[in-house]
């Protein structure tokens, strides 16, 4: 909301004077009537009067208010109120125009409470202060935020604001229009913080407070509207624009809404259990401030790296460690070399598995890909995943890459994953030691790279990091220790900070997201370079085979196109049970897509051996196990896996245990379904069958090349042989 | 300042139209479809001639008594034709070729995208965006 013009217009006018509401004419009246009646009949007993732009004002916010109220109620229990607050929660329209555009609801609307507690707050008043114009303005005792209450309340704001004491005399008199801070539209967010804004760490539990808050709400306590209702809207960080605050909104709402069902346990408990910590309202007030300000704070990009305890996980935009991990496995599932390009079409291919429509696609692409090359590098290729990640859950795409996606900030940020201890042990499983110093060295040059491209000033906390990164990264090269404890003392704070705020990614949003629809099965491990290493050949035989036979060969059945790398995660996960690491992570909607569509692939050699093992479990696959002796039986092993896992991935996501590493193969050996899993079977047995025919006659044809070549050079070295024996025939 | 800016593709069907007042919507439609005609005879006249950047731009292809036509062909034939108020204050050549390097320089990020179909109507909000700063400021 605008900030009224600060200057007391007061113009005292009668409160019957409907008339003097000039400006919203109807809605001006309107408001100046039902006040009118409200006041005589209400708990105020003094008419109240208001100056034309105070009643201009007051009616927008109630407008907001009400907006987003009824949305709110309307949709999903939970959402609204914070997120788009002004706006409608469900639709992302642009807050200015909800604003201006909606009518005010009739004198019996009422605001929400959450919207109305979170707009107090952004006056800045101290919670007490609060409490006090709450139970002055009448809302307590009715139970709701009318609109006489609402004008009343604000009017006490303003009085307040103008250190007047809160009472009903108070607002006899002249007051400048009530301010309100760090709202929506400002376009200067001030966060000044008042003592009570600082860092605390509750994230993701506004959800469920703002549950709770409704209930109470409809108890009619007040008190507890006000504090746990912690909305976006009020907080909405400056990220580059102000518009896309409003879409960062949005998509809090929507995921908060998502959150109700998803809601995971670890959630709750947190949320009870800070909920416990303020029992009385007297330490509501506080508390709820500080959850809105550290939530303000996670959403705060710019800030984030200057203040070590604020919320990181909250920012919807920002990739925590499993994640990043994930992007950076199915990066070099498309592309080995962690430094150089993904080019356009194999990327499009990629990410079209993901359903998104393409325009949606493309428009993400115009987002990540910053440089307008056609080509993703590293952090753009994890932005562009993020994106996707987060609309396939339900955010908006922002108008312009959030700061947290751009590939310079990625890419500093990637450094300090590498000096994790744990991350880059994992890593280290997967990558050969080669990868490793080869990886330092990118980083060594991105950083160089990324310090000449430097250009906005939110990134000169990089460019302090990059420095320490580069000192620390060159330090790490040399031994190739992958713990950087030795490092890690060289980094700057900030950079430290990182890491360790990222570890609250654990008990993030997205975490819980991911949790949630993730398949019971761990992330991809890739596993590439060891499979490449020990089957060369196949892979690169069938790597390319294999996709172009693919299309032609399956039929359709839901969801079963052919990605290679995908199925080759997937094979992992089922198969390396032993391998797969305890972290759930980066399992996302599309990776679970991914999943199902999995079909056939390269898979690696490690997936070799436990298909070896368990195609004898597999009785409907006899026919292909026959041919597992020839080489070029192998891809139709692989996709003797992919049966099993399709089989077993469908079971597992319906059931959301969290059991990764199970070895799948035994649970599904349940008679239970077998039939239905025999035809299957047998279905994708013959699929599979196809492909290897394929495969086969592909590698035949290469074969017959190979071999008049070498005819060829055989003709041609006889050649040479007659020419060079003596003539002996004249 | 650009009352219209369109991009038409090598088969003279249009990838992406937009004129700033609504009103004259299909007004600026004809227009700039008869202007085609305008850059096939110039493009044409200037036969097998290396293409570099001058070549690129056709310059004005027909004044009216309310705004005049400006055409750019690319490489791939693929052509941009702005149509400008003439009560504006003349806009310099360059500024005109300014504009339509930009132009350009929008519609090649279009294509690398790898999502975007040549052939498709432009649905880019980046494009859309540079496009829209050029009409209102007609830099």
């Amino acid at each position: 909301m605008e900030q009224g013009p600060a200057a007391a217009v007061g113009t005292a006018g009668a409160v019957g004077a409907a008339a003097n509401a000039g400006a919203p004419a109807a809605v001006g009246a309107a408001a100046a009537g039902a006040l009118s009646s409200g006041a005589s009949a209400g708990y105020c007993p003094v008419p109240l009067p208001l100056s034309d732009s105070e009643q201009q004002c007051y009616s927008e916010l109630f407008a907001r208010c009400c907006c987003s109220s009824a949305s709110a109620t309307s949709s999903s229990s939970s959402s609204s109120s914070s997120s788009s607050s002004s706006s409608s929660s469900g639709h992302p329209q642009p807050p200015p125009e909800v604003g201006r555009g909606a009518p005010l609801p009739g004198p019996a609307a009422t605001a929400g409470a959450n919207q109305v507690g979170e707009l107090f707050r952004a006056s800045q008043l101290p919670a007490e202060t609060l409490h006090q114009i709450t139970e002055l303005c009448g809302a307590k005792r009715v139970g709701y935020f009318g609109l006489t209450q609402f004008y009343v309340a604000l009017k006490l704001i303003a009085a307040a604001q103008s250190g007047l004491p809160v009472r009903v005399e108070s607002i006899k008199c002249e007051l400048p229009l009530p301010r309100f801070m760090a709202l929506k539209n400002d376009s200067e967010i001030r966060y000044s913080n008042p003592v009570e804004f600082h860092g605390m760490k509750c994230q993701i539990p506004y959800v469920t407070m703002e549950k709770n808050s409704f209930k109470r709400v409809d108890d009619g306590e007040k008190q507890d509207t006000m504090s746990p209702t912690m909305s976006p809207i009020s907080s909405p960080p400056s990220s580059p624009s102000n518009y896309q605050r409003v879409p960062l909104t949005y998509g809090y709402g929507k995921l908060r809404s998502g959150m109700d069902q998803i809601h995971a346990a670890p959630y709750e408990a947190r949320q009870l259990a800070l909920q416990q910590e303020g029992p009385t309202s007297g330490s509501h007030g506080p508390k709820p401030t500080r959850r809105q300000t550290s939530l303000i704070r996670s959403l705060s990009v710019e800030r984030e790296p200057q203040e070590s305890n604020s919320n990181y996980p909250d920012d919807p935009w920002r990739i925590t460690e499993e994640q990043r991990e994930y992007y950076i496995n199915q990066f070099k599932s498309l592309q080995p070399d962690l430094s150089s390009f993904i080019s356009g079409s194999l990327a499009k291919n990629f990410f079209t598995k993901s359903k998104l429509t393409i325009p949606e696609l493309s428009y993400i692409w115009e987002l990540s890909d910053v440089d307008c090359d056609g080509a993703l590098t590293l952090p753009e290729f994890c932005a562009a995943f993020h994106l996707i990640v987060a609309r396939k859950n339900g955010y908006p795409l922002p108008e312009s890459l959030p700061q947290t996606l751009q590939p310079d900030y990625l890419q500093s940020a990637f450094l300090k994953p590498k000096r994790d201890c744990a991350l880059f042990d994992s890593y280290s499983e997967s990558m050969s030691v080669n990868q490793q110093p080869r990886d330092l060295n990118r980083i060594e040059k991105t950083s160089l790279k990324e310090k000449v491209d430097l250009t906005a000033p939110a990134q000169d906390v990089n460019i302090d990091d990059k420095p320490a990164l580069k000192i620390s990264s060159m330090d790490e090269a040399m031994p190739k220790d992958v713990s950087v404890d030795t490092a890690s003392p060289k980094d700057l704070n900030t950079v430290k900070a990182r890491p360790r705020s990222r570890s609250y990614s654990n008990t993030s949003l997205e975490e819980a997201m991911k949790r949630v629809e993730e398949p019971p099965t761990p992330p991809p491990r890739p596993q590439k370079s060891h499979s490449r290493a020990s089957s060369l050949d196949l892979n690169k035989v069938f790597q390319p085979n294999a996709p172009a036979a693919k299309p032609g060969l399956l039929p359709p059945p839901p969801a079963l196109p052919p990605r290679p790398f995908v199925s080759q995660v997937l094979h992992h996960n089922t198969s390396n049970d032993s391998v797969s690491q305890p972290k759930p992570p980066g399992q996302l909607p599309s990776y679970s897509d991914f999943r199902l569509l999995e079909q056939t692939d390269q898979v690696s050699e490690i997936e070799l051996h436990p298909q070896l093992t368990r195609t004898p479990s597999q009785t409907e696959e006899s026919g292909s196990p026959v041919k597992k002796d020839l080489p070029p039986s192998k891809p139709i092993r692989r996709k003797l896996r992919p049966e099993n896992q399709i089989m077993e991935n469908q079971e597992p996501p319906s059931s959301v245990s969290g059991p990764s590493t199970v070895p799948i193969v035994k649970p599904h050996a349940p008679v239970q379904k077998q039939s239905s899993k025999q035809k299957k079977a047998i279905q994708t047995a013959i699929r599979k069958n196809k492909e290897a025919n394929a495969v086969l006659a592909r590698l035949n044809s290469e074969l017959q090349q190979q071999l008049k070549e070498v005819h060829q050079e055989r003709i041609a070295l006889e050649n040479q042989l007659e020419q060079l024996r003596p003539v002996t025939v004249l | 300042m650009a009352v219209c800016i369109a991009v038409i593709a090598k088969e003279n069907y249009p990838l992406y139209i937009r004129s700033i007042p609504a009103e004259h919507e299909l007004k600026f439609h004809y227009t700039v479809h008869t202007s085609l005609d305008v850059v096939d005879e110039k493009v044409s006249a200037m036969g097998k001639a290396l293409v570099d950047q001058r070549e690129l731009y056709l310059g004005l292809l027909y004044p009216t008594e309310d705004y005049k036509v400006y055409g750019y062909v690319t490489n791939s034939k693929v052509k941009f034709v702005m149509v400008v108020d003439s009560s504006n204050t003349a806009l310099r050549d360059n500024e005109i070729r300014s504009m339509f390097r930009k132009l350009h320089n929008s519609y090649t990020d279009v294509m690398c995208n790898p999502f975007y179909n040549p052939g498709d109507r432009i649905h880019s909000r980046a494009f859309d965006n540079m496009v829209t700063s050029m009409m209102v400021q007609g830099c």
